[in-house]
């Protein structure tokens, strides 16, 4: 341990501590922009400077080791003027557009601006008057509210393996852009949104469409239906100023019929029907020697990385469409008829934790209803927005029911909102159909947590298959290298592109840290232990549509619904 | 009367550069020789007894620098001679390179054997491809006469800008990224060149090795001022007489240089300033001439030894029209990492360029001040730490030239 003073109180701190989590350890919170809680120190904001005692120059705490008597004073004149600068040009380099800004009140530049009370700033106003990109379908990027602490850049490179974001040009003229091009949609960017939440400011953001859903509440002859994916519920009281988890899957719908959504279903239905569907293709793989190790196919993120940097693995990936698109392809067929309602007049609207959701709507071979499956999809945050919007109380709202047919899911999935959820779904389901014995205890806590690869080996029956799982697309890469070199061990690998999986989605509330994941994969577990039913097979809206309407697994209608096909997307690489 | 003392420059034009056996036979390579029958901590001391302080502008204690490298454990470590030479108005690494190559590779030799590397690298300015040259052969040479023993050197030509001359960049652009600087600490004699313990000094630095191994850490500490002793190699450029080189004792003073040495300033006119030390110097009034050229006693004057260029300004000139050339200089250099220099140096330009266009205010000259001291204490690198240096030090001596301009 080592002895340090911090403003006068003294503490001592294990080596190798920077000055910012010694003062941690004591309650000195020390103003931070570039520092990140996951990623590599960068020490380029400087906002964090200290003085030490004996140092002419000021220390960054962010990057600076504590040494044996080291004398720190974290708020004193110098330092004050010296960060109040610093915002200061920081400030007079970016747009006071706070009012219009998608960070307005979660922000963390706004929030330094008013710690230090920046009122006349003495730096002219000027910014590098570059446009917005909205080349993508799912992200835009402000180049001009860009404050280059690199933090997406590490998000994109480091946690993502993409490199879809470098930096250009040097000085007053850097500036963090694509990389492979002038636009965003020329990188080999897989709109994963992890570049939103590594961002402090509004430079990036998630493509808002607000606006739509609200043209389509506003159309009396439009039946506005809504499916909402696993992750979103446990995270969106977040959204509200509730904590995580706190936000009933009842008052939640109820809130939604608040905002005008005439009906209320469910993705964690097309989850149970994904494990159906994908546990028997992975059983027809294993039993006829199809393409092993098969791939889960439920990110979208996930399966931009594979078209783009794996495309020699695409037959590896299952055929099975994500639950948001299976959903979106039923909406239209088989709830539409069931509900007698014309499918011509459905709106189809999806609420993911997900920015490559929107993209994933987009693709043109996603309209196997006869129309357009998913009209639209509006992450979390846009859906908090809505409800803060709304006014709505959740305290005094009562709970509503899901709507039929497509609304009813089991603990299964549900937990395809966490990383492993859908292999641990998976397993409890393939397990019983091919041993034909019950599974007493649903629980496969290996498959559980946010640690970047996780595997685990299932005796099937005398046969063992073995399984992996990945979080976070350079830890995908690295099992796909493996793939790749033919040297996998693995029957079965699930993806998810977010670390933590989807709770960590780029369209969830913004998630500085992999603390506050962990948390929603708890809470992700308390659900499923909540749920009566825990199997994907057990759901009776699932067992009523393979006998009223898909027959059987893998059968005629499921081939032309719930099953896609993947392009190599041709894309210049890093 | 000042004099000249030669020891970087001991063989400049004396010996055929390009030819080794010239410089072993002015007693080349018997540093080496000897160093090696030394115990190589002994080696350290002895670097360090003779306060050898680096060349490069940081003036840090060579041998104390071998020490940490010394110690590190680590299956690979790398020397490095840092030959970017960007700093305008400075050609003294030019002229030890294009004078006595062989006097920096003895050097840097030294220094492989003292912290057990292998493996070294010159990094040279890009505009001095026909100093690669000459290093290029004088290290084919060597490697010929079988002098370096199991130590390789490799050249290495600089990406062209200013920032890549400090140490943590120039491993950055070494290892083929983006020039800028990291964070110390790790210092790069613990985590350098591909995370090695790499020692990294200046050309003059590594020039002065050989001589100090040979004649002894006492006999060089007892030249020049004591607490940063041996010579110093000036190039001297502005509106003086002698626009030539000299190396000098570090006890000299500024005076003798321009006067003295320098032949006083150019066509009768009367002396204004003087800036020493590269862009980034301090500017000296005629008050402080007296200041000896030593490391700690120009810090002391708020000034800076650098890498010795004296830039010489007589009376007609305006130092606010200088300082925003200057200005312009680090807001082109800046390497945009850090965001007080990123954003500073652009700002600093605007303000002076403000000034100097007659549309200043003393609230300018106030922000300026706040704007240079914050820089100067919280900038990453010593890019912008020392860059609001001509600045602050004009605002202080010559404040007549800005305020004559403000509305
Ligand atoms: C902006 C900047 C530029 C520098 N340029 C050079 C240079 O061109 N040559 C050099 O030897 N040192 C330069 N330095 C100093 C180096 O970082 C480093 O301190 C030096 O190479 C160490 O060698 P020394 O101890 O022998 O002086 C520069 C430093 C800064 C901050
Ligand atoms: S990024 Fe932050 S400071 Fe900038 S305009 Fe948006 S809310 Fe305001
Ligand atoms: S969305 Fe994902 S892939 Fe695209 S730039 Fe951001 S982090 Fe990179
Ligand atoms: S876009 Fe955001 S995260 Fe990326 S460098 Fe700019 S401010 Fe930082
Ligand atoms: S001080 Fe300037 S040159 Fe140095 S790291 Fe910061 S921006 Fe780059
Ligand atoms: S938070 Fe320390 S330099 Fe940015």
């Amino acid at each position: 341990m080592i002895n340090v003073t911090i403003d006068g109180i003294k503490t001592s701190v294990p080596e190798g501590s920077t000055i910012l989590k010694a003062a941690e350890s004591i309650g000195v919170k020390i103003p931070t922009l570039c520092n990140h809680p996951d990623q590599a120190v960068k020490g380029n904001c400087r906002v964090c400077v200290c003085e030490v005692e004996g140092s002419r120059l000021l220390s960054a705490a962010c990057v600076m080791p504590v040494w044996e008597g080291m004398a720190v004073k974290t708020r004193t004149p110098k330092v004050v003027e010296a960060r109040k600068t610093i915002l200061e040009l920081i400030l007079s380099n970016h747009p006071q557009d706070c009012l219009n800004c998608i960070r307005n009140q979660n922000c963390e530049l706004q929030t330094l601006a008013e710690e230090y009370f920046i009122r006349d700033n003495p730096f002219s106003q000027k910014t590098r008057g570059m446009a917005k990109d909205y080349s993508t379908p799912a992200l835009f990027r402000d180049p001009d509210k860009c404050i280059l602490c690199r933090r997406c850049v590490e998000a994109c490179s480091v946690v993502q393996s993409v490199n879809a974001l470098g930096l250009d040009q040097r000085g007053h003229h850097a500036m963090v852009v694509p990389t492979m091009g002038w636009d965003l949609i020329d990188s080999p960017c897989v709109m994963c949104g992890q570049c939103i939440h590594a961002c402090p400011v509004g430079a990036i953001g998630e493509v808002e469409e607000i606006d739509r859903l609200l043209a389509a509440i506003a159309d009396p002859d439009t039946v506005v239906v809504t499916q909402i994916a696993p992750a979103v519920r446990v995270a969106i009281g977040e959204e509200v100023g509730l904590a995580t988890g706190d936000m009933p899957m009842d008052v939640f719908a109820a809130g939604l019929r608040q905002i005008g959504f005439d009906y209320v279903l469910h993705t964690n239905f097309t989850a149970d029907l994904t494990i159906l569907e994908e546990g028997n293709e992975l059983l027809k793989r294993l039993q006829e020697g199809g393409t092993l190790p098969m791939f889960t196919s439920c990110s979208p993120g996930w399966i931009n990385f594979c078209e783009t940097f794996y495309p020699d693995l695409l037959d590896n990936l299952s055929t099975c469409k994500s639950p948001q698109q299976m959903f979106g392809a039923l909406a239209k067929t088989y709830w539409a008829e069931k509900s007698n309602i014309d499918p011509a007049k459905i709106y189809s609207v999806s609420i993911m934790p997900c920015t490559a959701k929107k993209y994933e709507c987009s693709r043109p071979e996603m309209n196997d209803s006869g129309f357009r499956d998913v009209d639209l999809v509006l992450t979390t945050r846009e859906i908090g927005r809505l409800f803060r919007m709304s006014g709505i109380d959740f305290d005094k709202l009562a709970g509503s029911h899901f709507d039929s047919w497509m609304g009813a899911y089991t603990g299964a999935a549900v937990i395809f909102g966490a990383s492993g959820g859908v292999m641990e779904a998976a397993l409890r389901t393939v397990y019983e159909v091919v041993t034909g014995q019950t599974l007493e205890n649903v629980n496969f806590e290996v498959t559980r947590g946010i640690q970047g690869i996780k595997e685990a080996e299932v005796d099937l029956n005398g046969t063992v298959v073995k399984v992996a799982i990945a979080n976070g697309l350079s830890n995908a890469r690295q099992l796909m290298d493996e793939v790749r070199a033919g040297t996998s061990p693995y029957h079965f690998i699930e993806i998810m592109a977010c670390p933590g999986g989807c709770i960590g989605g780029g369209g969830q509330p913004i998630t500085k840290s992999n603390a506050k994941r962990v948390e929603r994969i708890n809470q992700i577990y308390v659900e499923d232990e909540a749920c009566e039913i825990r199997k994907s097979h057990e759901n009776p809206e699932v067992k009523a549509i393979y006998e009223e309407f898909l027959h059987e697994p893998l059968g005629h209608q499921s081939h032309h619904l719930l099953h896609t096909h993947y392009t190599a997307k041709n894309k210049k690489v890093l | 009367m000042a004099e000249e003392m030669r020891i970087v420059l001991r063989n400049y034009g004396k010996i055929d550069p390009l030819n080794i056996d010239e410089y072993i036979a002015a007693g080349g390579y018997k540093a080496l020789e000897k160093a090696k029958g030394m115990n190589q901590i002994d080696l350290i001391e002895e670097v360090k007894k003779s306060n050898l302080r680096g060349r490069g502008g940081a003036g840090f204690n060579c041998g104390q620098k071998w020490f940490f490298a010394n110690q590190a454990n680590a299956d690979q470590k790398y020397v490095v001679c840092n030959a970017d030479e960007g700093e305008p108005g400075t050609y003294k690494d030019r002229l030890i390179m294009q004078g006595d190559p062989q006097s920096v590779l003895e050097g840097m030799a030294v220094c492989a054997y003292a912290i057990g590397a292998n493996k070294g690298f010159i990094y040279c300015r890009g505009e001095y491809p026909y100093v690669v040259d000459i290093l290029n052969q004088a290290i084919d040479q060597a490697k010929a006469k079988g002098v370096l023993g199991d130590f390789d050197i490799e050249v290495r030509m600089g990406a062209g800008a200013y920032v890549c001359g400090e140490e943590t960049a120039l491993i950055e652009s070494i290892e083929g990224h983006r020039g800028e600087p990291r964070f110390k600490p790790p210092f790069p004699g613990v985590e350098g060149l591909w995370g090695k313990p790499t020692i990294i000094n200046n050309v003059e630095t590594f020039a002065n090795i050989p001589v100090i191994v040979e004649k002894g850490a006492d006999w060089y500490a007892s030249i020049g001022a004591p607490s940063y002793p041996g010579t110093k190699v000036l190039t001297l450029t502005g509106d003086i007489n002698n626009k030539t080189f000299f190396e000098v004792p570090t006890s000299t003073t500024i005076k003798e240089v321009v006067y003295e040495l320098g032949g006083g300033v150019a066509g009768g006119k009367k002396f204004k300033a003087v800036q020493i030390g590269g862009t980034s110097g301090g500017f000296i009034p005629e008050s402080l001439l007296d200041t000896t050229i030593s490391f700690d006693a120009m810090s002391a004057i708020g000034a800076t030894l650098g890498s010795g260029a004296v830039f010489v300004m007589d009376e007609t000139r305006d130092m606010v029209d200088v300082v925003s050339k200057i200005t312009k200089f680090f807001e082109h250099e800046s390497c945009g990492k850090c965001a007080p220099c990123r954003e500073g140096t652009a700002r600093m330009n605007e303000l002076v360029g403000k000034i100097k266009g007659g549309q200043g205010s003393s609230a300018d000259i106030t922000l300026l001040k706040k704007l240079g001291g914050v820089m100067s204490i919280a900038c990453l690198c010593g890019l912008g730490q020392a860059a609001p240096a001509p600045v602050l030090t004009t605002l202080g001596h010559f404040a007549a030239d800005y305020e004559d301009k403000l509305v």
